[in-house]
Protein backbone atom coordinates (compact mmCIF):
# COMPACT_ATOMS: atom_id res chain seq x y z
CA UNK A 1 0.00 0.00 0.00
CA UNK A 2 1.43 3.52 -0.87
CA UNK A 3 -1.48 5.21 -0.76
CA UNK A 4 -0.86 7.79 2.64
CA UNK A 5 -2.62 6.96 5.94
CA UNK A 6 -5.40 9.32 5.26
CA UNK A 7 -6.29 11.99 2.21
CA UNK A 8 -9.40 14.35 2.19
CA UNK A 9 -10.26 16.03 -1.20
CA UNK A 10 -12.47 19.13 -0.32
CA UNK A 11 -14.23 17.13 2.37
CA UNK A 12 -17.09 19.37 3.53
CA UNK A 13 -20.14 18.48 6.32
CA UNK A 14 -22.80 20.20 7.49
CA UNK A 15 -25.54 19.24 9.74
CA UNK A 16 -29.39 20.25 9.69
CA UNK A 17 -31.20 21.09 12.33
CA UNK A 18 -34.98 22.62 12.81
CA UNK A 19 -34.55 25.98 14.61
CA UNK A 20 -36.51 28.55 15.61
CA UNK A 21 -35.45 32.51 15.35
CA UNK A 22 -36.04 34.50 18.66
CA UNK A 23 -38.41 35.78 19.02
CA UNK A 24 -40.74 34.03 16.25
CA UNK A 25 -43.61 32.13 16.63
CA UNK A 26 -43.32 28.56 18.47
CA UNK A 27 -44.23 26.39 15.66
CA UNK A 28 -42.44 28.59 12.99
CA UNK A 29 -38.84 26.28 13.26
CA UNK A 30 -36.99 26.80 9.60
CA UNK A 31 -34.24 24.42 8.85
CA UNK A 32 -30.27 25.47 8.99
CA UNK A 33 -27.27 23.97 8.05
CA UNK A 34 -24.44 24.31 10.60
CA UNK A 35 -21.47 23.78 8.92
CA UNK A 36 -18.94 20.88 10.68
CA UNK A 37 -16.40 20.78 8.42
CA UNK A 38 -15.59 23.14 5.47
CA UNK A 39 -13.83 21.72 1.99
CA UNK A 40 -10.88 20.25 4.04
CA UNK A 41 -7.91 19.04 2.17
CA UNK A 42 -5.32 17.27 4.31
CA UNK A 43 -2.99 14.11 3.39
CA UNK A 44 -1.30 12.23 6.53
CA UNK A 45 1.26 9.86 5.43
CA UNK A 46 1.97 6.22 7.47
CA UNK A 47 3.50 6.36 10.37
CA UNK A 48 3.85 8.85 13.54
CA UNK A 49 1.08 10.78 15.80
CA UNK A 50 -0.88 13.45 14.14
CA UNK A 51 -2.59 15.70 16.49
CA UNK A 52 -6.00 17.37 15.91
CA UNK A 53 -6.40 20.11 18.18
CA UNK A 54 -9.66 22.42 18.74
CA UNK A 55 -12.02 23.06 20.72
CA UNK A 56 -15.82 21.63 21.00
CA UNK A 57 -17.05 22.45 17.64
CA UNK A 58 -14.16 22.85 15.86
CA UNK A 59 -15.02 19.89 13.58
CA UNK A 60 -12.24 17.65 14.76
CA UNK A 61 -14.86 14.55 15.95
CA UNK A 62 -16.49 14.96 12.71
CA UNK A 63 -13.48 14.26 11.08
CA UNK A 64 -13.00 11.10 13.36
CA UNK A 65 -16.70 9.73 12.34
CA UNK A 66 -15.65 10.42 8.43
CA UNK A 67 -12.46 8.41 8.46
CA UNK A 68 -14.17 5.93 10.95
CA UNK A 69 -17.27 5.37 8.22
CA UNK A 70 -19.68 6.54 10.67
CA UNK A 71 -20.56 9.53 8.72
CA UNK A 72 -20.53 10.08 5.32
CA UNK A 73 -19.21 13.61 3.74
CA UNK A 74 -22.00 15.94 2.07
CA UNK A 75 -18.69 16.91 -0.66
CA UNK A 76 -15.91 15.45 -1.42
CA UNK A 77 -13.73 12.31 -0.72
CA UNK A 78 -12.17 11.03 1.85
CA UNK A 79 -9.77 7.92 1.87
CA UNK A 80 -8.08 5.59 4.15
CA UNK A 81 -4.96 4.32 2.65
CA UNK A 82 -6.31 4.58 -0.64
CA UNK A 83 -9.76 2.77 0.05
CA UNK A 84 -12.76 5.82 -0.14
CA UNK A 85 -14.37 5.88 3.02
CA UNK A 86 -17.89 5.77 1.68
CA UNK A 87 -17.52 3.13 -1.56
CA UNK A 88 -15.39 0.87 0.35
CA UNK A 89 -16.38 1.32 3.71
CA UNK A 90 -15.61 -2.34 4.40
CA UNK A 91 -12.01 -2.31 3.60
CA UNK A 92 -11.21 0.82 5.52
CA UNK A 93 -12.97 -0.45 9.09
CA UNK A 94 -10.56 -3.59 8.43
CA UNK A 95 -7.59 -1.07 9.02
CA UNK A 96 -8.92 1.24 11.33
CA UNK A 97 -10.10 1.61 15.41
CA UNK A 98 -10.85 3.92 17.84
CA UNK A 99 -10.67 5.35 21.39
CA UNK A 100 -13.33 7.65 21.92
CA UNK A 101 -13.55 10.01 25.19
CA UNK A 102 -16.44 7.49 26.28
CA UNK A 103 -14.86 4.20 26.41
CA UNK A 104 -17.58 2.24 24.37
CA UNK A 105 -18.07 -1.05 26.18
CA UNK A 106 -21.12 -3.17 27.57
CA UNK A 107 -20.58 -2.18 30.90
CA UNK A 108 -22.21 -5.09 32.36
CA UNK A 109 -18.95 -7.53 30.31
CA UNK A 110 -15.91 -8.19 31.86
CA UNK A 111 -13.16 -6.69 29.88
CA UNK A 112 -12.76 -10.41 29.02
CA UNK A 113 -16.08 -10.56 27.35
CA UNK A 114 -15.59 -7.33 25.84
CA UNK A 115 -12.39 -7.54 24.65
CA UNK A 116 -13.03 -11.14 22.69
CA UNK A 117 -16.09 -9.79 21.41
CA UNK A 118 -14.09 -7.48 19.72
CA UNK A 119 -11.64 -9.94 18.23
CA UNK A 120 -14.46 -12.05 17.26
CA UNK A 121 -15.48 -9.33 15.28
CA UNK A 122 -12.14 -8.40 13.76
CA UNK A 123 -11.66 -11.93 13.02
CA UNK A 124 -8.59 -12.17 15.48
CA UNK A 125 -9.58 -15.23 17.66
CA UNK A 126 -6.62 -17.17 17.75
CA UNK A 127 -4.46 -17.64 21.27
CA UNK A 128 -7.11 -14.36 22.18
CA UNK A 129 -7.43 -15.02 26.58
CA UNK A 130 -3.68 -15.62 26.28
CA UNK A 131 -2.83 -12.25 24.31
CA UNK A 132 -5.88 -10.22 26.15
CA UNK A 133 -4.02 -10.95 29.39
CA UNK A 134 -0.53 -9.58 27.96
CA UNK A 135 -1.74 -6.49 27.07
CA UNK A 136 -3.90 -5.85 29.75
CA UNK A 137 -0.43 -6.50 32.30
CA UNK A 138 1.73 -4.54 29.95
CA UNK A 139 -1.20 -1.35 30.61
CA UNK A 140 -0.43 -2.05 34.74
CA UNK A 141 -3.91 -3.31 34.70
CA UNK A 142 -4.07 -6.28 37.40
CA UNK A 143 -5.35 -9.82 36.45
CA UNK A 144 -7.88 -9.64 38.71
CA UNK A 145 -9.66 -7.17 36.59
CA UNK A 146 -10.05 -8.99 33.73
CA UNK A 147 -13.83 -10.86 35.10
CA UNK A 148 -14.56 -7.74 36.87
CA UNK A 149 -17.42 -5.96 35.52
CA UNK A 150 -16.25 -2.90 33.17
CA UNK A 151 -18.62 -0.98 35.07
CA UNK A 152 -16.59 -1.90 38.41
CA UNK A 153 -13.47 -0.50 36.61
CA UNK A 154 -12.38 3.58 37.11
CA UNK A 155 -12.68 5.45 33.86
CA UNK A 156 -9.06 5.33 33.96
CA UNK A 157 -8.96 1.29 33.73
CA UNK A 158 -11.36 1.50 31.26
CA UNK A 159 -9.79 3.46 28.56
CA UNK A 160 -6.86 1.54 28.95
CA UNK A 161 -8.91 -1.35 28.23
CA UNK A 162 -9.91 0.72 25.57
CA UNK A 163 -6.74 0.93 24.02
CA UNK A 164 -5.98 -2.72 24.82
CA UNK A 165 -8.93 -3.39 22.67
CA UNK A 166 -7.88 -1.14 19.84
CA UNK A 167 -4.25 -2.76 19.60
CA UNK A 168 -5.91 -6.65 20.04
CA UNK A 169 -7.48 -5.67 16.57
CA UNK A 170 -4.46 -4.68 15.00
CA UNK A 171 -5.30 -1.80 13.52
CA UNK A 172 -3.70 0.50 11.08
CA UNK A 173 -4.84 3.20 11.63
CA UNK A 174 -6.62 4.46 15.32
CA UNK A 175 -8.18 7.28 16.06
CA UNK A 176 -8.00 8.36 19.43
CA UNK A 177 -10.69 10.86 19.92
CA UNK A 178 -9.84 12.79 23.54
CA UNK A 179 -8.56 9.62 25.29
CA UNK A 180 -7.83 11.28 27.93
CA UNK A 181 -10.44 13.71 28.71
CA UNK A 182 -11.64 13.71 32.22
CA UNK A 183 -9.34 11.44 33.45
CA UNK A 184 -7.06 12.51 36.66
CA UNK A 185 -3.23 13.58 36.01
CA UNK A 186 -1.95 9.89 37.39
CA UNK A 187 -4.26 8.19 35.25
CA UNK A 188 -3.93 10.10 32.13
CA UNK A 189 0.27 9.96 32.33
CA UNK A 190 -0.18 6.31 32.37
CA UNK A 191 -2.49 5.77 29.33
CA UNK A 192 -0.26 8.59 27.37
CA UNK A 193 2.63 6.34 28.58
CA UNK A 194 0.90 3.02 27.27
CA UNK A 195 0.46 4.95 24.14
CA UNK A 196 3.90 5.67 23.39
CA UNK A 197 5.14 2.13 24.86
CA UNK A 198 2.60 0.01 22.11
CA UNK A 199 3.63 2.39 19.45
CA UNK A 200 6.92 1.55 19.40
CA UNK A 201 6.23 -2.36 19.35
CA UNK A 202 4.05 -2.16 15.57
CA UNK A 203 4.18 0.73 13.04
CA UNK A 204 0.67 2.43 13.44
CA UNK A 205 -0.95 5.80 12.04
CA UNK A 206 -2.58 7.60 14.94
CA UNK A 207 -4.54 10.88 15.20
CA UNK A 208 -4.87 12.21 18.54
CA UNK A 209 -8.01 14.69 18.97
CA UNK A 210 -7.16 16.74 22.40
CA UNK A 211 -7.92 20.15 24.36
CA UNK A 212 -4.44 19.50 25.62
CA UNK A 213 -2.04 21.29 24.46
CA UNK A 214 0.72 19.58 26.62
CA UNK A 215 -0.22 15.86 25.91
CA UNK A 216 -0.09 17.23 22.34
CA UNK A 217 3.19 18.89 22.67
CA UNK A 218 4.93 15.77 24.23
CA UNK A 219 3.31 13.08 22.00
CA UNK A 220 2.25 14.79 18.30
CA UNK A 221 4.46 14.55 15.44
CA UNK A 222 2.66 16.97 13.59
CA UNK A 223 0.03 19.16 14.83
CA UNK A 224 -2.88 20.27 13.42
CA UNK A 225 -5.33 23.28 14.94
CA UNK A 226 -8.96 23.51 13.81
CA UNK A 227 -11.51 26.04 14.92
CA UNK A 228 -15.04 26.16 12.93
CA UNK A 229 -14.25 23.77 10.81
CA UNK A 230 -11.35 24.81 9.15
CA UNK A 231 -7.60 24.21 9.55
CA UNK A 232 -6.26 27.14 10.87
CA UNK A 233 -2.28 25.88 10.74
CA UNK A 234 -0.38 22.51 10.28
CA UNK A 235 3.26 21.67 11.19
CA UNK A 236 5.43 20.22 13.93
CA UNK A 237 5.06 21.73 17.69
CA UNK A 238 8.45 23.28 17.26
CA UNK A 239 7.72 24.71 13.77
CA UNK A 240 4.21 26.33 14.78
CA UNK A 241 5.80 28.13 17.76
CA UNK A 242 8.84 29.52 15.50
CA UNK A 243 6.42 30.20 12.95
CA UNK A 244 3.90 32.35 15.22
CA UNK A 245 6.72 33.34 17.45
CA UNK A 246 4.84 31.58 20.79
CA UNK A 247 6.09 29.66 23.57
CA UNK A 248 3.63 27.07 23.72
CA UNK A 249 0.69 25.49 20.92
CA UNK A 250 -1.62 27.37 23.33
CA UNK A 251 -0.23 30.36 23.11
CA UNK A 252 -0.28 29.75 18.95
CA UNK A 253 -3.74 28.92 19.30
CA UNK A 254 -4.12 32.16 21.12
CA UNK A 255 -2.70 33.96 18.25
CA UNK A 256 -4.87 32.36 15.10
CA UNK A 257 -7.98 33.05 16.93
CA UNK A 258 -7.83 35.41 19.63
CA UNK A 259 -9.54 32.55 22.19
CA UNK A 260 -7.54 30.76 24.90
CA UNK A 261 -8.45 26.36 23.94
CA UNK A 262 -9.21 25.84 27.64
CA UNK A 263 -11.46 28.33 28.33
CA UNK A 264 -13.80 27.56 25.27
CA UNK A 265 -16.73 25.77 25.64
CA UNK A 266 -18.09 25.90 22.80
CA UNK A 267 -21.26 23.31 21.91
CA UNK A 268 -20.34 20.14 19.58
CA UNK A 269 -21.82 21.11 16.41
CA UNK A 270 -22.14 17.53 15.36
CA UNK A 271 -25.75 16.13 16.40
CA UNK B 1 -15.92 -13.69 -1.07
CA UNK B 2 -13.04 -16.18 -0.16
CA UNK B 3 -12.69 -18.26 2.30
CA UNK B 4 -10.70 -15.95 4.94
CA UNK B 5 -13.90 -13.66 4.67
CA UNK B 6 -15.90 -15.93 5.16
CA UNK B 7 -14.10 -17.79 7.92
CA UNK B 8 -14.16 -13.79 9.79
CA UNK B 9 -18.08 -13.16 9.20
CA UNK B 10 -18.68 -17.04 10.14
CA UNK B 11 -16.54 -15.72 13.80
CA UNK B 12 -18.42 -12.24 13.72
CA UNK B 13 -21.80 -14.03 13.59
CA UNK B 14 -20.70 -16.15 16.40
CA UNK B 15 -19.28 -13.04 17.96
CA UNK B 16 -22.32 -11.42 18.05
CA UNK B 17 -24.45 -14.60 19.54
CA UNK B 18 -22.14 -14.97 22.33
CA UNK B 19 -21.96 -11.59 23.46
CA UNK B 20 -25.83 -11.72 23.15
CA UNK B 21 -25.56 -15.28 25.67
CA UNK B 22 -23.02 -12.73 27.99
CA UNK B 23 -25.39 -10.10 28.25
CA UNK B 24 -28.00 -12.30 29.03
CA UNK B 25 -26.07 -14.15 31.66
CA UNK B 26 -25.28 -10.78 33.27
CA UNK B 27 -28.48 -9.86 33.45
CA UNK B 28 -29.63 -13.58 34.65
CA UNK B 29 -32.42 -11.78 37.68
CA UNK B 30 -34.21 -9.81 34.45
CA UNK B 31 -34.66 -13.36 32.75
CA UNK B 32 -35.97 -14.90 35.76
CA UNK B 33 -38.56 -12.14 35.91
CA UNK B 34 -39.53 -12.23 32.37
CA UNK B 35 -39.63 -16.56 32.40
CA UNK B 36 -42.48 -15.89 35.16
CA UNK B 37 -44.28 -13.29 33.12
CA UNK B 38 -43.72 -15.84 30.06
CA UNK B 39 -45.41 -18.47 32.30
CA UNK B 40 -47.94 -16.59 33.69
CA UNK B 41 -49.40 -15.00 30.34
CA UNK B 42 -49.81 -18.73 28.83
CA UNK B 43 -51.17 -19.68 31.85
CA UNK B 44 -54.17 -17.26 32.19
CA UNK B 45 -54.64 -17.72 28.49
CA UNK B 46 -55.44 -21.37 29.16
CA UNK B 47 -57.59 -20.30 32.35
CA UNK B 48 -59.64 -18.05 29.69
CA UNK B 49 -60.67 -21.11 28.08
CA UNK B 50 -62.06 -22.51 31.41
CA UNK B 51 -63.88 -19.49 32.04
CA UNK B 52 -65.58 -19.38 28.75
CA UNK B 53 -67.41 -22.82 29.84
CA UNK B 54 -67.95 -21.12 33.41
CA UNK B 55 -69.57 -18.48 32.08
CA UNK B 56 -71.89 -20.02 29.83
CA UNK B 57 -70.16 -18.36 27.04
CA UNK B 58 -69.41 -21.90 25.10
CA UNK B 59 -72.10 -23.57 23.26
CA UNK B 60 -73.20 -27.20 23.94
CA UNK B 61 -71.00 -28.95 22.15
CA UNK B 62 -68.12 -26.62 23.65
CA UNK B 63 -64.83 -29.07 23.61
CA UNK B 64 -62.83 -27.75 26.63
CA UNK B 65 -59.72 -29.53 26.26
CA UNK B 66 -59.68 -28.30 22.38
CA UNK B 67 -60.26 -24.50 23.40
CA UNK B 68 -57.57 -24.52 25.47
CA UNK B 69 -55.00 -26.49 23.13
CA UNK B 70 -56.19 -23.94 20.34
CA UNK B 71 -55.55 -20.60 22.39
CA UNK B 72 -52.14 -22.26 24.61
CA UNK B 73 -50.51 -23.13 20.74
CA UNK B 74 -51.64 -19.44 20.21
CA UNK B 75 -50.07 -17.89 23.46
CA UNK B 76 -46.81 -20.35 23.41
CA UNK B 77 -46.13 -19.67 19.73
CA UNK B 78 -46.82 -15.99 20.13
CA UNK B 79 -44.60 -16.02 22.94
CA UNK B 80 -41.99 -17.73 21.07
CA UNK B 81 -41.91 -15.33 17.73
CA UNK B 82 -42.38 -11.82 19.69
CA UNK B 83 -39.86 -12.65 21.66
CA UNK B 84 -37.59 -13.56 18.18
CA UNK B 85 -39.31 -10.33 16.76
CA UNK B 86 -38.42 -8.19 19.53
CA UNK B 87 -34.80 -9.21 20.61
CA UNK B 88 -34.00 -8.40 17.15
CA UNK B 89 -35.74 -5.13 16.73
CA UNK B 90 -33.85 -4.22 20.08
CA UNK B 91 -30.69 -4.84 18.44
CA UNK B 92 -30.14 -1.57 17.65
CA UNK B 93 -31.84 0.17 20.50
CA UNK B 94 -29.50 -2.39 22.55
CA UNK B 95 -26.43 -0.84 21.12
CA UNK B 96 -27.29 2.57 22.11
CA UNK B 97 -28.39 1.94 25.27
CA UNK B 98 -24.91 0.51 26.13
CA UNK B 99 -23.37 3.02 23.95
CA UNK B 100 -21.72 0.66 21.83
CA UNK B 101 -23.18 1.40 18.11
CA UNK B 102 -20.30 3.55 17.18
CA UNK B 103 -17.70 0.75 17.81
CA UNK B 104 -20.40 -2.57 16.48
CA UNK B 105 -20.80 -0.11 13.41
CA UNK B 106 -17.30 0.73 12.59
CA UNK B 107 -16.42 -3.53 12.83
CA UNK B 108 -15.35 -5.33 9.66
CA UNK B 109 -18.58 -6.95 9.39
CA UNK B 110 -21.36 -7.25 7.01
CA UNK B 111 -24.67 -5.79 8.62
CA UNK B 112 -26.08 -9.19 7.18
CA UNK B 113 -23.81 -11.21 9.55
CA UNK B 114 -24.10 -8.74 12.43
CA UNK B 115 -28.39 -8.78 12.28
CA UNK B 116 -28.26 -13.05 11.39
CA UNK B 117 -25.83 -13.20 14.57
CA UNK B 118 -28.51 -11.35 17.00
CA UNK B 119 -31.30 -13.31 15.30
CA UNK B 120 -29.61 -16.88 15.88
CA UNK B 121 -29.18 -16.16 19.73
CA UNK B 122 -33.12 -14.90 19.49
CA UNK B 123 -34.30 -18.07 17.63
CA UNK B 124 -32.20 -20.12 20.02
CA UNK B 125 -33.29 -18.36 23.10
CA UNK B 126 -36.64 -18.05 22.63
CA UNK B 127 -37.17 -22.03 21.71
CA UNK B 128 -34.98 -22.56 25.58
CA UNK B 129 -37.70 -20.47 27.23
CA UNK B 130 -41.00 -21.53 25.07
CA UNK B 131 -40.01 -24.59 26.02
CA UNK B 132 -39.78 -23.85 29.27
CA UNK B 133 -43.26 -22.42 29.22
CA UNK B 134 -44.28 -25.22 27.49
CA UNK B 135 -43.90 -27.51 30.03
CA UNK B 136 -45.05 -25.69 32.82
CA UNK B 137 -48.10 -25.67 30.58
CA UNK B 138 -48.25 -29.41 30.54
CA UNK B 139 -48.11 -29.64 34.21
CA UNK B 140 -51.01 -27.62 34.81
CA UNK B 141 -53.37 -28.46 32.29
CA UNK B 142 -52.57 -31.56 31.48
CA UNK B 143 -52.47 -31.15 27.97
CA UNK B 144 -53.59 -33.86 25.73
CA UNK B 145 -51.20 -34.71 22.42
CA UNK B 146 -52.34 -37.65 21.64
CA UNK B 147 -53.95 -36.48 18.09
CA UNK B 148 -50.85 -34.11 17.53
CA UNK B 149 -47.96 -34.65 14.54
CA UNK B 150 -45.17 -33.27 16.44
CA UNK B 151 -43.14 -33.69 13.23
CA UNK B 152 -45.53 -31.36 11.22
CA UNK B 153 -46.12 -29.30 13.60
CA UNK B 154 -41.86 -28.54 14.27
CA UNK B 155 -41.73 -28.50 10.34
CA UNK B 156 -43.67 -25.54 10.45
CA UNK B 157 -41.87 -24.04 13.71
CA UNK B 158 -38.62 -24.19 11.13
CA UNK B 159 -40.38 -22.75 8.56
CA UNK B 160 -41.94 -19.96 10.57
CA UNK B 161 -38.48 -18.90 10.79
CA UNK B 162 -37.63 -17.40 7.93
CA UNK B 163 -40.05 -14.69 7.17
CA UNK B 164 -40.01 -13.96 10.72
CA UNK B 165 -35.62 -13.05 10.36
CA UNK B 166 -37.45 -10.73 7.74
CA UNK B 167 -39.80 -9.02 9.72
CA UNK B 168 -37.68 -8.59 12.62
CA UNK B 169 -34.71 -7.26 10.50
CA UNK B 170 -37.09 -4.49 8.88
CA UNK B 171 -38.59 -4.02 12.64
CA UNK B 172 -34.84 -3.45 13.59
CA UNK B 173 -34.96 -0.18 11.25
CA UNK B 174 -37.31 1.37 13.22
CA UNK B 175 -34.36 2.72 16.08
CA UNK B 176 -32.44 3.69 13.25
CA UNK B 177 -34.54 6.23 11.15
CA UNK B 178 -35.72 7.59 15.14
CA UNK B 179 -33.50 7.45 17.81
CA UNK B 180 -36.17 8.64 20.65
CA UNK B 181 -39.25 6.95 19.41
CA UNK B 182 -38.17 3.78 17.18
CA UNK B 183 -38.50 1.22 19.81
CA UNK B 184 -42.18 2.32 20.76
CA UNK B 185 -42.58 2.00 16.95
CA UNK B 186 -41.20 -1.91 17.23
CA UNK B 187 -44.23 -2.04 19.74
CA UNK B 188 -46.45 -0.95 17.92
CA UNK B 189 -45.77 -3.10 14.79
CA UNK B 190 -45.43 -6.45 17.50
CA UNK B 191 -49.18 -5.41 18.68
CA UNK B 192 -50.42 -4.57 15.07
CA UNK B 193 -49.60 -8.61 14.35
CA UNK B 194 -50.76 -9.61 17.40
CA UNK B 195 -54.26 -8.47 16.60
CA UNK B 196 -54.27 -9.64 12.74
CA UNK B 197 -52.67 -13.09 12.61
CA UNK B 198 -54.87 -14.77 14.52
CA UNK B 199 -52.98 -15.52 17.61
CA UNK B 200 -56.11 -16.01 19.83
CA UNK B 201 -59.45 -16.34 17.50
CA UNK B 202 -59.82 -17.23 13.50
CA UNK B 203 -59.72 -14.31 10.82
CA UNK B 204 -62.41 -14.98 10.09
CA UNK B 205 -63.92 -12.76 13.28
CA UNK B 206 -61.98 -9.76 11.84
CA UNK B 207 -63.81 -6.98 10.06
CA UNK B 208 -62.43 -7.72 6.36
CA UNK B 209 -59.83 -4.83 6.22
CA UNK B 210 -57.81 -6.78 8.73
CA UNK B 211 -58.34 -10.35 7.34
CA UNK B 212 -56.71 -8.76 4.20
CA UNK B 213 -54.07 -7.36 6.64
CA UNK B 214 -54.04 -11.04 8.31
CA UNK B 215 -53.62 -12.89 5.11
CA UNK B 216 -50.05 -10.82 4.37
CA UNK B 217 -48.57 -11.95 7.55
CA UNK B 218 -46.36 -14.83 8.18
CA UNK B 219 -47.54 -15.54 11.46
CA UNK B 220 -51.37 -16.32 10.26
CA UNK B 221 -49.69 -19.13 8.26
CA UNK B 222 -47.07 -20.83 10.79
CA UNK B 223 -50.00 -20.19 13.60
CA UNK B 224 -52.39 -22.17 10.98
CA UNK B 225 -49.97 -24.82 10.58
CA UNK B 226 -49.29 -25.09 14.08
CA UNK B 227 -52.77 -25.65 15.19
CA UNK B 228 -53.40 -28.31 12.01
CA UNK B 229 -50.48 -30.67 13.12
CA UNK B 230 -51.16 -30.19 17.26
CA UNK B 231 -55.01 -30.54 17.02
CA UNK B 232 -55.89 -32.59 13.66
CA UNK B 233 -52.81 -34.53 12.97
CA UNK B 234 -51.71 -32.83 9.65
CA UNK B 235 -48.36 -34.35 8.41
CA UNK B 236 -45.33 -33.39 7.09
CA UNK B 237 -46.58 -33.92 4.08
CA UNK B 238 -49.76 -32.22 4.54
CA UNK B 239 -48.21 -28.97 6.33
CA UNK B 240 -45.70 -28.62 2.88
CA UNK B 241 -48.26 -25.96 1.46
CA UNK B 242 -48.18 -24.50 4.34
CA UNK B 243 -43.81 -24.50 4.24
CA UNK B 244 -43.56 -23.01 0.82
CA UNK B 245 -45.44 -19.72 1.52
CA UNK B 246 -43.26 -19.26 4.80
CA UNK B 247 -40.39 -19.85 2.67
CA UNK B 248 -41.91 -17.86 -0.34
CA UNK B 249 -42.31 -14.97 2.24
CA UNK B 250 -38.83 -15.20 3.77
CA UNK B 251 -37.41 -15.09 0.81
CA UNK B 252 -39.05 -11.91 0.20
CA UNK B 253 -38.77 -10.43 3.75
CA UNK B 254 -35.13 -11.10 4.17
CA UNK B 255 -33.92 -9.47 0.92
CA UNK B 256 -35.98 -6.25 1.61
CA UNK B 257 -35.34 -6.44 5.71
CA UNK B 258 -31.80 -5.88 4.57
CA UNK B 259 -32.02 -3.47 1.72
CA UNK B 260 -34.29 -1.06 3.80
CA UNK B 261 -31.60 -1.65 6.63
CA UNK B 262 -28.55 -0.42 4.33
CA UNK B 263 -30.92 2.48 3.15
CA UNK B 264 -31.74 3.30 7.00
CA UNK B 265 -27.51 2.81 7.64
CA UNK B 266 -26.71 5.37 4.85
CA UNK B 267 -29.14 7.99 5.68
CA UNK B 268 -28.32 7.88 9.79
CA UNK B 269 -24.58 8.46 8.03
CA UNK B 270 -25.50 11.28 6.54
CA UNK B 271 -27.28 12.74 9.61
CA UNK B 272 -25.26 11.81 12.03
CA UNK B 273 -27.21 9.33 13.64
CA UNK B 274 -25.15 6.25 14.57
CA UNK B 275 -24.09 7.79 18.02
CA UNK B 276 -25.19 6.95 21.26
CA UNK B 277 -27.13 9.72 22.36
CA UNK B 278 -29.35 9.76 19.43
Amino acid sequence: MNSPAVELRGVRKAFRRRERESGAHWWKREWKDKVALHELDLTVDKGGVTGILGPNGSGKSTLIRILGTLLTPDVGRAFVFGWDVVADALQVRRHVNRVSVEAAFFKELSPWENMVYAARLYGNTGGTRRRVVEILETLGLPRDVIDQPMKQLSRGQQQKVAIARSFLTAPSLLLMDEPTTGLDPRSKKEVQSVLESLRSQREITVLLCTHDMDEAAAMCDRVLMMDGGRVLADGTPGELSTRYDAPSLEDVFMHLTGKRLEAEEMEEVAP
Amino acid sequence: MTVGVRHSEMGALLGFAERQLYVYKRYWVWEVVWLFYSIVSVLSIGFLASGLSAVGGASPGFDLHRAQLYLLIGALLWGYLSLVFMEAAYAIAWERWEGTIEYTFMAPVRRTTHLMGICLFAIAYGLARTFIVLLAAIAIFNLDFSHANIPGALVVLAAAIVPLIGLAILASVLPLLSPQKGEQMSFAVQGFLLLVSGVYYPLSVLPVPLQLAGAISPLTYALDGMRRSLLDGAGVGDELPTVGILVAMGALLIPAGILVFSWAEKRAKRLGLLKRSG
